[in-house]
């Protein structure tokens, strides 16, 4: 940072070309390299074990059953389907009723805490908010399951309209905890946009509304974008909540109050019980995670495309 | 989208009297957005301590699982958390921070790091269920290592290594370069300012990112889960080898279990699990004060 003339920065460079070294440190420097290359292998033995045994699965199932399937049937006999879709609706009607109540409520905190919130109002507020993506998912779950779905929605919509195990219970609370991914990375995006843009709205005589909606928001709209896409990756991802509170029934529709299983929550209930090695449910397992983690994937490269083009444009 | 871009749309309409009151409004709409999330967290606090607070004393903390919601306890979830997050430290710390060391200090600028770099942030976001069938696969069954604590252990280690090198390498490219120039060109060679001067300015960064890590494994449930983590534990571990359990599987269990009884110990569990990540969580802030420096 205090390199700022050319002659300091080259000789900071000249500095560390010196073939300076002790005996033992191109050993030590080994070992560091050694630890850099182990992100690698994470990611090598993921690749290769999902695809390993879901190429063992699709050895017994057919591929097309799997991909245009529309029911799963993978732990009672006698009729076994393999259809994904159940599964993928159930985590789509998981996405699409968090995101509802998790997109308004995010944004306005976003803009609350950039636009309208004091220094110091921000200062205690955004902790706060953060720390909701810090409590465990497994008390979420127990939050789901115990208040949401039997405390408020069975008796305000009518228990016989409200199964135990729903979506919604799962969705609202998931909405809770994904509130402060898109609320900081929103935050983070308008909190970059210069001041000028503003400035230059209220001299128009632009009120604070107007300023923050058609000003901020469009000029911050690709890291909301980058928050929301990071938020339905956390969704998808997330196991303990959907487990405990939206039901093991793999279902294809999107409403809200029918029991539905995800794909994180089949797996789940595979892991419960002890899948020995070599069965179907075994290699059905790493069928499904491998589904799950290109959904993810994509999703988080995504992001980080965009909001890479987003710090360019600023800087 | 650039700049100018942006598409602004200002028409003096005239209507000053309406524009003004939906924007003071607006405010209290915003406001209430925020603290919906405020109000949720003080919520699920109030609920949990008021159902979690009856069961909770001396005997749940040091009983053994049991059928019997009155003689059911934590004592093997408590001792199995902390024989896990002992040995997840002991494995993730070293391979972190020699990466985030590497990454900063040593590696050539070139794709080599570019990809490193880009490789971690993709496994920061990878599903934690998603490591629990690798744990499954390759410790569990491949290594043969059995449902046991190391086999938990690496499979958590794994998990948030991306996290912790993230927050390391952050904290290393703190340090201004002055302190490394300076050790330079006194005569140090590359390794000496790397150990004498860059890692101690960095450690205080480098501990609250990773106090940080840890309080995020000490909540997983679903990755030990996959591991085969659920069993009915009923001794104390004497070894990384043994079977066991943690807090947030026996919250889970407790939670699934239709029985009021049961329902009370698991939020008892839950205060006892927040307690210690809130401990955590509080250690980083109080070491992220403290020393705040650049």
């Amino acid at each position: 940072m205090t390199s700022i003339s050319p002659s300091a920065e080259e000789l900071s460079a000249q500095l560390r070309k010196r073939p300076l070294k002790r005996p033992l440190e191109s050993v030590i420097i080994g070992a560091l390299t050694l630890c850099a290359l182990t992100s690698f292998v994470v990611t090598a033995l993921i690749v290769f074990t999902l695809f390993g045994e879901t190429v063992a699965f699709f050895r017994e199932v057919p591929i097309t059953d799997f991909v245009f399937g529309t029911e799963w049937q993978a732990l009672i006999p006698p009729n076994f389907s393999y259809g994904i879709w159940e599964l993928v609706f159930g985590t789509l009607n998981i996405v699409l009723w968090s995101m509802a109540f998790a997109l308004p409520l995010g944004l306005g905190a976003a803009i609350y805490l950039s636009e309208y919130a004091h220094p110091r109002t921000r200062k205690i507020l955004k902790p706060i908010l953060e720390a909701l993506a810090g409590v465990p998912t497994v008390v979420y779950a127990f939050f789901a399951l115990t208040f949401i779905t039997q405390d408020v929605l069975r008796p305000l919509l009518g228990e016989d309209r409200v199964p135990f195990f729903n979506a919604l219970g799962a969705s609202l609370v998931m909405a809770v905890m994904i509130l402060p991914t898109i609320a900081s990375v929103s935050e983070d995006a308008m909190a970059n946009v210069p001041r000028d843009l503003r400035e230059a709205a209220y001299g128009l005589g632009a009120t604070r509304l107007e300023v923050a909606l058609k000003v901020v928001v469009p000029a911050a709209l690709s890291g909301i974008i980058a928050s929301v896409l990071l938020a339905i990756a956390r969704v998808i991802g997330e196991t303990m909540i959907v487990a405990v509170a939206a039901g093991s029934t793999p279902n294809l529709t999107l409403n809200p109050l029918a029991t539905v299983q995800t794909m994180t929550g089949y797996m789940l209930q595979v892991g419960m019980g002890d899948a020995a090695r070599g069965t179907i449910q075994y290699s059905s397992l790493f069928a499904v995670g491998t589904t799950l983690f290109l959904f993810t994937f994509l999703l988080n490269v995504g992001a980080q495309a965009v909001i890479r083009k987003f710090k360019e444009s600023y800087e | 989208m650039t700049v100018n871009e942006a598409p602004v749309n200002l028409r003096a309409t005239g209507q000053l009297a309406r524009r003004q009151f939906a924007s003071k409004l607006s405010r209290y709409v915003f406001l209430g957005a925020t603290l919906i999330g405020v109000v949720v967290l003080l919520f699920l606090a109030y609920d949990t301590g008021r159902q979690g607070l009856g069961p909770l004393d001396w005997d749940f903390l040091t009983n053994y699982p049991s059928r019997f919601a009155d003689r059911a306890g934590l004592r093997a979830g408590i001792l199995g958390t902390l024989w896990v997050m002992g040995a997840t430290v002991l494995i993730a710390i070293p391979v972190a921070i020699g990466t985030a060391i590497y990454i900063t200090e040593f590696a050539p600028r070139n794709r080599l790091l570019t990809l490193i770099e880009l490789n971690l942030a993709n496994l920061a976001g990878v599903p934690s269920i998603i490591y629990g069938i690798l744990g499954l696969a390759v410790f569990v069954r491949l290594l043969s290592l059995g449902p046991s604590i190391i086999a938990g252990a690496l499979t958590l280690a794994i998990m948030i290594l991306p996290m912790t090198v993230i927050a390391s390498v952050e904290a290393i490219r703190q340090v201004p370069p002055s302190i490394r120039d300076g050790s330079l060109a006194l005569g140090a060679t590359r390794w000496q300012t790397v150990w004498h001067h860059v890692l101690p300015a960095a450690m205080p960064g480098i501990m609250t990112g990773t106090i940080l890590a840890i309080s995020r494994a000490a909540g997983e449930t679903a990755a030990l889960i996959m591991i085969g983590a659920a069993g009915f534990i009923a001794f104390d571990p004497q070894s990384f080898l043994d079977d066991f359990t943690i807090v947030p599987i026996q919250i889970y269990n407790w939670t699934t279990i239709p029985n009021e009884a049961f329902r009370a110990l698991a939020a008892s569990g839950i205060i006892v699990m927040m307690v210690f990540i809130l401990a955590l969580n509080l250690a980083a802030a109080l070491i992220r004060e403290r020393f705040r420096r650049y």
